[in-house]
Formats: structure tokens, sequence, C-alpha cells
């Protein structure tokens, strides 16, 4: 689960992190809060939306005028200026869609005097199976594109859980900073505070691009990206709290309701699959048949007819879809229960579109009979090729 | 041969009682009668579960008190996510060699916190968020079907439940049959990685050939192809068939399994599907052409 920056922010406080003051904006009438609460003399008015590049990002309305989603203001009617161009307007960012996102809230920030930017971000690094640090002296930039062309430049520093951050390490962090003096200190104090946030919260990202170095020598979060282990979440109902839906695609947020794992994607072929694996590769089969996927669905091991029934309403409120492929590798799930499951939501979605059903697996034969003796138009196939091709060859023929 | 089970093992069930524990148990006793020997549950210790088939299994409080009592060499965790962790490290104090781990959705921090302890010990884990393992007629643990297993001569290994499902469907319908099929789980942090496994078929005299799949997200395949071409120089080599999954799959996003993300620039299809083809293995572009592809590569 993603989290807006200004709440990594104060969950980062929380923890003693240096953090600038600032003050959330959901509506203008906050906007005098704002400028009241923070002394200037320079403000920092920040679009709130989960994706990156919102600095060098572009307004599609034109009254948003062209500078990008962070602004600076030098006054306090700048604040309100900004705050008025952006709120309600949509953002366009490397990280968006063509449609760009809405910016539902502000973030109105003290400004810093910055002397040097930084990378610092904490993750599970796989190889080792343990947490790791990632830190850089090129700071503010696509830390991919440094990995990329220098990868020199980026330290990757694993930590051992059963210690945590030891001095070596945090010394570690530090030369690779580059920090001395007052941001060395800072550095010392920062890194166990980050891992101790890290793992209380269940985080499974944590990124500062920019850590900032100031002008008077301190070290300053400037940017904070967070996100949690969904699989975490029952655990921490505050974080749970901090979700913004209007964020999430409506159709991915009713799955998960069912407990379906479901992603919108581009195509238009619908796809209902048991089992994360198998639904990938269902994805891309019909991508190897010429098509494109309109969504990636897993409805587990464990789901009933009134499971495959909502997963099937949920592919078909996506307008671009044109076709369904069922795709259904019955381990634990019993082919005659997805057949049934199929025929009832085939009923109450008046399905007008092509439907190819491939199943194998426990209760075959059974779940086949059901499916052809509906008397529905439902086109039947044997494997994943054949049913690839079959749902293709109905799309193209619509 | 076959590799980490046989007829001769003996498991214990954690999470027995509970609704998935009960109906999978049952399934592993129905199959060539796998030996499951216990149940444990921390409040019904002295209390005993009865099999559909009639047999009766005892409970005990702890799995150090259920492998004293058995003699049991592996445990099957059927835990919910909240608890699962904590499962993993009782079976790792109670020293039993082999933990399988089914649950899906542990925390992902919790398994960083087993993966310390188990570096320590003795035992192997196998998941959590896994199929679980299968040797055909002699012994199945976890969630697999029983059904479309034919005993023969190919080793599976894979990532995902329902492609390992393919990949044995397929060669058993190709009359190759398995050794074994083990389904190493879909999580970022897991017990057991490619490498460990195909070491394991490496050195099996009776696997003749092995079909691994893997999906987007990490880099356990490109260490796994790695491994096969420093093995292949010192003449261990046997006939391999790949698929990966996710292709099509947008960078960013959790592909339902949650080890499957492409981010960071990492882990990608294209690359993983270039190092296993450069470490010897056929990678088929589609996952129906499993079994045809690994006959083709048979026949040279």
């Amino acid at each position: 689960m993603n989290i807006h920056e200004y709440q990594a922010k104060a969950v980062l406080k929380e923890f003693g992190a240096p953090v600038a003051d600032g003050v959330p904006i959901l509506t203008l009438d906050d906007v005098q809060t704002a400028v009241d609460t923070l002394p200037g003399p320079l403000w920092v008015v920040k679009s709130q939306i989960h994706a990156g590049g919102r600095g060098k990002g572009k307004f599609i309305e034109a009254a948003a005028g062209e500078k990008g989603g962070v602004r600076l203001a030098f006054s306090k009617e700048e604040v309100m200026d900004h705050a008025k161009a952006m709120l309600g307007n949509h953002l366009v960012t490397a990280q968006t869609s063509a449609e760009g996102k809405q910016v539902n809230r502000l973030y109105v920030e003290d400004g810093a005097d910055i002397a040097s930017e930084l990378y610092l971000s904490l993750l599970v690094d796989r190889e080792t199976g343990r947490p790791a640090f990632v830190a850089s002296t090129e700071g503010g930039m696509d830390i991919e594109a440094v990995a990329h062309d220098t990868p020199e430049k980026i330290l990757t520093l694993p930590i051992d859980p059963t210690e945590g951050v030891t001095a070596a390490a945090a010394a570690q962090l530090c030369d690779a900073l580059a920090l001395d003096g007052a941001a060395r200190e800072d550095g010392m104090n920062l890194f166990p505070i980050l891992y101790k946030a890290f793992t209380e919260k269940d985080m499974s990202m944590l990124e500062i691009n920019p850590l900032i170095v100031m002008e008077n020598g301190n070290l300053r979060v400037l940017d904070a990206k967070v996100s949690f282990d969904g699989n975490a979440l029952f655990r921490h109902p505050d974080i749970m709290e901090l979700r913004d839906t209007t964020e999430e695609d409506e159709k991915e947020i009713e799955a998960s309701e069912w407990d379906l794992a479901y992603i919108a994607l581009d195509g238009t072929i619908g796809c209902m699959v048991n089992g994360a694996g198998l639904a990938m590769a269902t994805m891309d089969i019909i991508k190897l048949y010429g098509e494109e996927p309109a969504n990636f669905c897993d409805v587990g091991g464990g789901a009933n007819a009134e499971k495959v029934a909502a997963a099937f309403k949920i592919i078909m409120k996506d307008p671009a879809v044109k076709g369904i492929l069922v795709n259904i590798f019955g381990g634990i799930m019993k082919c005659d229960v997805i057949a049934e499951g199929v025929i009832q939501a085939v009923k109450e979605t008046s399905l007008a579109v092509p439907l190819v059903v491939r199943l194998e697996g426990t209760n075959v034969d059974q779940g086949k009979a059901i499916l052809a003796d509906s008397g529905m138009n439902i086109i039947p196939a044997d494997d994943l090729d054949d049913a690839a091709q079959k749902i293709v060859a109905a799309v193209k023929g619509a | 041969m076959s590799i980490l089970i046989d007829s001769n093992t003996k498991v214990i069930v954690q999470g027995l009682t509970g609704k998935t524990g009960s109906f999978h148990t049952n399934q592993a006793l129905e199959y060539y009668g796998t030996q499951m020997v216990a149940g444990t549950h921390p409040r019904k210790a002295g209390e005993s579960w009865t099999a559909d088939n009639g047999a009766s299994l005892p409970i005990y409080a702890n799995a150090a008190d259920a492998k004293d009592a058995t003699g049991a060499d592996a445990t099957v965790i059927y835990v919910p996510p909240a608890g699962a962790a904590a499962a993993i490290e009782e079976a790792i104090d109670a020293e039993i060699p082999l933990i399988v781990c089914i649950t899906e959705g542990v925390p992902v921090l919790d398994m960083v916190r087993v993966k310390a302890k188990l570096d320590k010990s003795s035992s192997r884990l196998i998941g959590p968020n896994c199929p679980g393992l299968l040797t055909p007629e002699a012994c199945k643990i976890g969630i697999m079907p029983g059904k479309i297993f034919k005993k023969g001569s190919v080793g599976v290994v894979s990532r995902s439940g329902t492609l390992t499902y393919e990949a044995v469907y397929q060669t058993s319908v190709e009359g190759l049959g398995q050794t074994s099929a083990v389904g190493i789980g879909g999580d970022p942090v897991k017990g057991t990685e490619f490498i460990d496994v195909l070491e394991m078929f490496l050195a099996d005299d009776e696997t003749e050939s092995i079909v691994m799949i893997g999906e987007i997200g990490g880099s356990a395949e490109e260490e796994a192809a790695q491994f096969l071409i420093d093995e292949a120089k010192k003449g261990r080599k046997k006939p391999m068939v790949g698929f990966i999954a996710g292709r099509t799959a947008p960078k960013g996003r959790t592909m339902g399994h949650a080890g499957a993300i492409v981010s960071g620039g990492k882990g990608d299809a294209e690359s993983k599907i270039a190092a296993m083809e450069a470490a010897g293995i056929k990678v088929s572009p589609s996952p129906a052409r499993l079994g045809t592809t690994m006959v083709e590569v048979l026949k040279g």
C-alpha cells in the first residue's frame, strides 16, 4: 500500500527523522492555516499523488499554468495562487498515464536552502533476505538511471536483522554519502531511525530522494516515498487509515474486497485465472498470439462460485473488454464449481462478448459437461494454446 | 530415486485441525498412503484427529513434542499468515529437517527474521506461499493434485503453483513422468531457491531432465543460470526446459505473488530468459508447450 508524501513524513517524524514543518491542504480553506502556521519567507507547494516525477510533471488543464507539480512561493499570496492552480487539476508525470492523476491534496512546506542532494532508501534485499540501505551521492535523480550509468556511485548495504544498524554500518553509509561535520552526526542518528521505522511499520519501501544537506550543514528529509507490505497491514491499523482510495483503480478496490488479485491493464481480452503464475502466463500467451490482456486476475486457490461470479463482474466493468478467457487448472479448485460460477456470472451480467473457457484438473469432465449443457455461447478449449488462439480469433472476428 | 521426500518420509501437520489442514491431510493420506503421523495444536494436546479413511492422528502441543513422539522428519504448515512465521520458528527449534510452509501472505519482515534463524539451523524450509512438493507414488506434502502425476524421469521446480501443475500434467501426458516436483513459492524471501533444488536434481540419478519455471521479480533465475553454467563446466549437466511468466506484466506492480514485481530496473522477464538460454535451457515461449518442448529437447 502506498501513502502520500505528507503522510510518509508524518510517520518518519514520529520516529525522530528531520523533516520540514508542513501543512496538508485538502481544500483551499486550509491554505490560510498553512501560511499562518509556517513562517516563510519561502514555501514549497507540492502536489500529493501516488506517482513520482511530480516536479518535472505538467498539468493537462491550461488554467494550471506551465509549471510542474512542485512550486516555490515567495509570498503568502503566491501560496494561494499555486494552490488554486493545482488543486483539482490533472498532473501528468513520467510515472502516470497520459490522462494523468487528479491532484486532490497538496502539501505546503517550509522551504530549505539546499547545499547538496543525496539518495537514500531502504528495501528488502531478496538476494540476502535482509533489509538493505541503498545510498548514493547522486540525489534528486532517477536512481535506476544512476544504477545503469554509474553503478560505482551506489552502495547497497544489507543489515543483519539480529544486530540492526551498527555504528560501523552507519559510518559506511556516511562515507558513501560523503557526509562530514554536522551532516555526519545527523546521519549517524538518522540511519537507525529509518531502520526502526522501516521494520516496526512493516514498510516494503522507504525512499528519500533527495535527502539534503542544508546550507547550515544539517540533514533534512526533503522528499519521502513510503509503501507498506500489504500482508502486514493487519497489525498496523494506524497505517491502514492512511489509505487514499481515490488513488486506486475502482475495479482494483472492489477486487480487493473479494480478496481477488486484480490489476487493470490496457488491452482488450479480460482474463480470469487461478494462480498468479498461470495468470501472468495467460496474459503472456494472449500477447504471443497478437492481442493484449485487459487485466491480470488471480481468483486464488480456494475460490467458490460466488467469488468467480464477482471476478467476472469486475472484469466486465472494463468497457475495453472485447472478449474473456477463463483459464483454470483445478488442483484445489474443482472444475465443476468453476463452471457453475461462470454460468451464474454469465446469466447475471448478460454477457455480450465472446467467452472462451479452458478447464483442467479435478472434476474436469463434470465441469465441461456443465458448460456444454448450459445452452450458453461458451467456447470450450482443450489447452492454454488452444484457448488463447480461440479468444484472439473471436475478438479479431468481432 | 527422488529428492527430499520418499515413501519413508514421516510428516506432521502444524494447523491440522483447521479446514485447510484437514482437507489436505486427507488428500495426502489418500495419495499412496503418505505417512501423515501427527498434528499440533497448542491447546489440543492429547486429543486426536480422525481422517476420512478412519485413520486417527494424535495431536501434540507443539512440533518438538510431535517429533519426539513420532520420529517425524518433515512438517507441513497450514497456519494462517499472522502465525505462520512463529510456526516455522517452532519447527526450526524442534530441529525438524524439512519444513514446508504452504501459507500465503506471510509478512516479508517476518520471513527476514525466520531466514536469519534458518541460516543458523540444520533445517530446510520450502516456501512459504508454495504448493509443497510431491514424489509420485510415494509421498505428497502440500496441496498439489496427486492425480496429474506419473512416476518418471523429469524433475520439476517452480515459483508458481498452477504452472507447476501445467509442467507436471504435460510431462505426464507425454509419457515422461516425474521424479519429484518442488514448488519453491512466490514470496520475495523464502527458504529454498532454484539453485538448491537444481543441485539436488543434478545429483539424483533417476532425474534425467529438468523443467524450471520462473517468473518476474528478483534475480533467482539469473543466479540459477550462472550456477548451471558453472556446473556444466564441471561436467554436470542435464537437458532442461524453462518458462518465465510475466513478459507482459507492467513495471512496479505486484502480480499476485508478493515476489512477482519488476522494480528498480530489476527482475524483468527478458533478462531472465536471456540468462536461462545462455545456460543452455530451452525456454518455451508458451506455457502450453512445456511437455512437447521437453520431448523435442530429449530427441536432440
